[in-house]
């Protein structure tokens, strides 16, 4: 199309644009984007304001409240917690907005500056309480007594003001803690011989093979996508041949921690011989999460490293047929480790209702109901003091196992967070390509540890 | 469009026609100036949101370029530092090389079938055959392209139809998950977003071979050229206005893809399909470096301008 102009009338549509842009520029340009911390309401607003500060014990008072939530779908813990809360404090009421976790961590920082929830479930938290968008939870813990639980329940929810965890402010609650190892199905078990758990990796690697001989396929773990599921295996095996400890000072970004280890560096070669012998399914690169437990739920597949919330489900679609197991030591009897992590949620800093917050927090690691859903719905063990009330389970389901499980990692000091958490980028670009290529056989056992703490290094700056 | 059509159309012309002449003089000048009044005004609605909603976020994005930051607190002017790390770092450049390789899938596949498609359904273009073609073979540009790569994730699965099919007829061999594969998932990615542009280039080469004048295939015809050389020689020199449509808007689908492969593969196994789209998201939200992002979108746009506007000076230079 041509359409004629006079030269005048082009120079001035030309100069209208360039004013336009510079205009549009120095507006722009003027000030750098972000937030100075000046502006920022100082990190102990909510508290200070609330009954913490003036000695009484928190609580929702009497009058009309509603709590604004923004957490994870899929999972109807908080839902039938929050519900249980309203029958017990009909002044109080929920006002619950969902997402998927993914989307909860594109959105929330967002969320937490421009309208902070009164509650939210977290994903990597370190640099969200860095930017001062968490409440700072202390007092609270100092009100509730919190601080005489077992201190490793909230070390993980600790952030200090370099964004490094395990030390600091307490900036999250737990509404359980979850735990990891091998779920197996007990007639492909018995199929192959295996009468009870392996006692060492040497024996688990027996059984693999035992399956892979009968035909059966050892495990289909989700590998495939965004999805870096052979981390489970991978950080399972590094507690059994390391120190869970030091995986958690990486995890925690403490200065001069290092991924590299030579017994990290053991449990991937272990897990590169696994992936040799073919004890993974071949399309493991295509697989998400609910195809491998659609799979294990049909009976495909003999193991399926995953955590305990998933109890709940094998114990009511497949009752009786799942067993579970940690991942056994290298020699018999010795310790072993678990990915154990707190189901985070948080206060955000201004929050409206913080105290009534804090008070159903802590109401659900005390309450006897509460703490009964905890693990019913949650399949998790609950938050709270080591003699605290525990409901009553059928010894031979599933959730009777992992609890089990859960205490025997308490005894080793085996808990570690997810090597996944270390920052926010580490698993969509540190893990999950490179166990991708660890599977195709794109790198070797010996590069996988190097690039990822390389990324992590980028990452934490 | 010729010329003179578009001179038909014009107020100018019309008014010219109608009005005699006008006189130099006050009355005609405040006469243009209103008239330039009015046009203004009704432009004035447009421009405000483009300038709201396409240049200031762009303005945006390239400031946010200059600077590191997380999103939330205060930003670190860093200059150019963004950009040059563009250069320099392997997994941010990647990306960029994926996206050059899907053109081939997401651009030229679908044209050159699209060609084909076309210039067959033109021959029996009455018939209700013709008619179910045409929807058949338009139906990917309907559909959501997130519903199509769920689609396409079960059909390119372990045991999906493609593997049944090879399994079928005795190729066991080469079934593998074609979307988890290194070797397969972006030619497996490209071969969604082929499905998904060829309806849009059918469609738009079939109007453009509709305004073909009749009487050139006559002639040629009567000069004795067979269904190949009337091809060449009348339907593809006709077309070359559609074709850069065709091409403009494949070859930018298949540079700022996104929603396809965040569907299917989301930038894996082990970012071989990993595009800058994908990477952008993956840096604003995950990372949170909207400043490397920034640079990463900025480069982009102009990758894209880089190669459309050539494009455009090939088609539009012959035409002269």
């Amino acid at each position: 199309m041509k359409v004629s102009r006079t030269p005048t009338s082009r120079r001035r549509s030309r100069s209208a644009v360039a004013l336009g842009l510079t205009g549009l520029l120095a507006l722009s340009a003027c000030s750098a984007p972000g937030t100075s911390s000046d502006d920022e309401p100082s990190a102990d607003a909510g508290a200070t304001d609330s009954a913490t500060a003036t000695g009484e014990a928190p609580s929702c008072g009497t009058g009309d409240v509603v709590i604004d939530a923004y957490v994870e779908t899929g999972f109807p813990l908080f839902r039938e917690l929050a519900d249980e809360f309203t029958a017990q404090y009909p002044n109080v009421t929920f006002d619950i907005r969902e997402d998927q976790f993914a989307v909860l961590t594109q959105n929330a920082p967002r969320v937490l500056a421009d309208d902070p929830p009164d509650l939210m479930r977290l994903p990597q938290m370190s640099e969200l309480a860095s930017d001062g968008l968490l409440l700072d939870l202390d007092p609270y813990a100092e009100a509730f007594g919190w601080d005489e639980w077992p201190s490793s329940q909230l070390e993980q929810m600790r952030v200090d003001d370099e964004g490094r965890r395990g030390s600091g402010p307490l900036y999250a609650m737990g509404l359980n803690f979850s735990m990891t190892g091998v779920f197996y199905n007990k007639a492909l078990a018995e199929q192959i011989g295996m009468t009870e758990p392996p006692a060492t990796l040497e024996e688990l690697d027996g059984y693999m093979q035992a399956a892979v001989d009968a035909g059966i396929v050892p495990s289909a773990q989700f590998n495939g996508g965004a999805t870096g599921g052979l981390a489970f295996p991978l950080q399972m095996l590094m507690a059994s041949y390391g120190e869970p400890s030091e995986v958690n000072a990486w995890v925690y970004q403490q200065e001069g921690a290092t991924i590299d280890t030579p017994t990290n560096l053991q449990a991937v070669e272990h897990l590169e011989r696994w992936i040799q012998a073919g004890y993974f399914a071949d399309d493991i690169n295509s697989l998400d999460y609910s195809q491998t437990m659609a799979r294990f739920l049909e009976g495909d597949n003999l193991f399926f490293f995953n955590g305990d919330w998933e109890s709940g489900t094998f114990d009511s679609q497949v009752p009786g047929e799942v067993g579970f197991f940690l991942m056994p030591p290298v020699e018999e009897g010795g310790e072993v480790g678990a990915m154990s992590a707190p189901l985070t949620y948080g206060i955000g800093n201004g929050a409206e209702n913080a105290d009534c917050a804090a008070y159903f927090l802590n109401w659900i690691a005390t309450d006897e109901e509460a703490r009964t859903i905890a693990v019913e719905v949650g399949g998790s063990h609950p938050m709270g003091p080591v003699d605290a009330f525990m409901p009553e389970i059928d010894e031979s389901s599933v959730t009777a196992q992992t609890l089990a499980a859960g205490v025997t990692i308490g005894e080793d000091n085996g808990s570690m967070d997810f090597i996944a958490n270390a920052t926010g980028g580490i698993y969509a670009k540190g893990w999950t390509p490179n166990l991708q290529k660890l599977v195709a056989g794109q790198i070797e056992a010996a590069e996988l540890l190097p690039v990822v703490q390389a990324e992590y290094e980028n990452e934490i700056g | 469009m010729s010329d003179l059509t578009i001179s038909r159309l014009t107020p100018e012309a019309d008014a010219r026609g109608t009005v005699p002449p006008a006189r130099p003089g006050r009355g005609a000048a405040w006469a243009r100036r209103r008239r330039a009044a009015a046009a203004l005004a009704l432009v004035l609605p447009a421009a405000f949101f483009y300038v709201a909603f396409v240049l200031r976020p762009i303005i945006f994005t390239f400031q946010y370029s200059m600077y590191e930051w997380n999103g939330v607190t205060e930003a670190t002017w860093v200059g150019t530092e963004n950009y040059s790390r563009l250069l320099s770092d392997p997994e941010l450049f990647g990306p960029i090389l994926n996206a050059l390789q899907l053109i081939v899938y997401f651009s030229f596949v679908p044209v050159t079938l699209g060609l084909i498609a076309a210039a067959i359904i033109r021959k029996f273009a009455t018939s209700r055959l013709a008619m179910v073609g045409r929807t058949v073979l338009f139906l990917p540009q309907v559909i959501p392209l997130v519903a199509a790569g769920i689609m396409w994730t079960w059909i390119m699965a372990t045991d999906g139809v493609v593997n049944q099919f090879l399994r079928l007829i005795g190729l066991d061999g080469i079934t593998r998950a074609w979307l988890g594969d290194f070797d397969t998932a972006l030619p497996a990615v490209g071969v969604i977003g082929a499905w998904v542009s060829l309806g849009l280039c059918l469609v738009l080469l079939l109007a453009g071979m509709s305004k073909i004048d009749p009487s050139l295939y006559e002639a040629a015809r009567l000069d004795g050229a067979g269904p190949i050389r009337e091809f060449w020689s009348v339907t593809l020199p006709s077309l070359r206005q559609e074709l850069a449509v065709c091409l403009t808007v494949t070859v930018i689908s298949a540079l700022a893809s996104f929603d396809i492969i965040y569907i299917s593969t989301q930038g894996g196994p082990g970012n071989s399909t990993l595009v800058p789209g994908l990477e952008i998201y993956y840096l604003a939200f995950f990372q949170r470096e909207v400043g490397q992002a920034s640079a990463l979108a900025v480069a982009l746009m102009v990758l894209v301008l880089i190669v459309v506007i050539p494009l455009q000076r090939l088609i539009r230079g012959r035409e002269q």
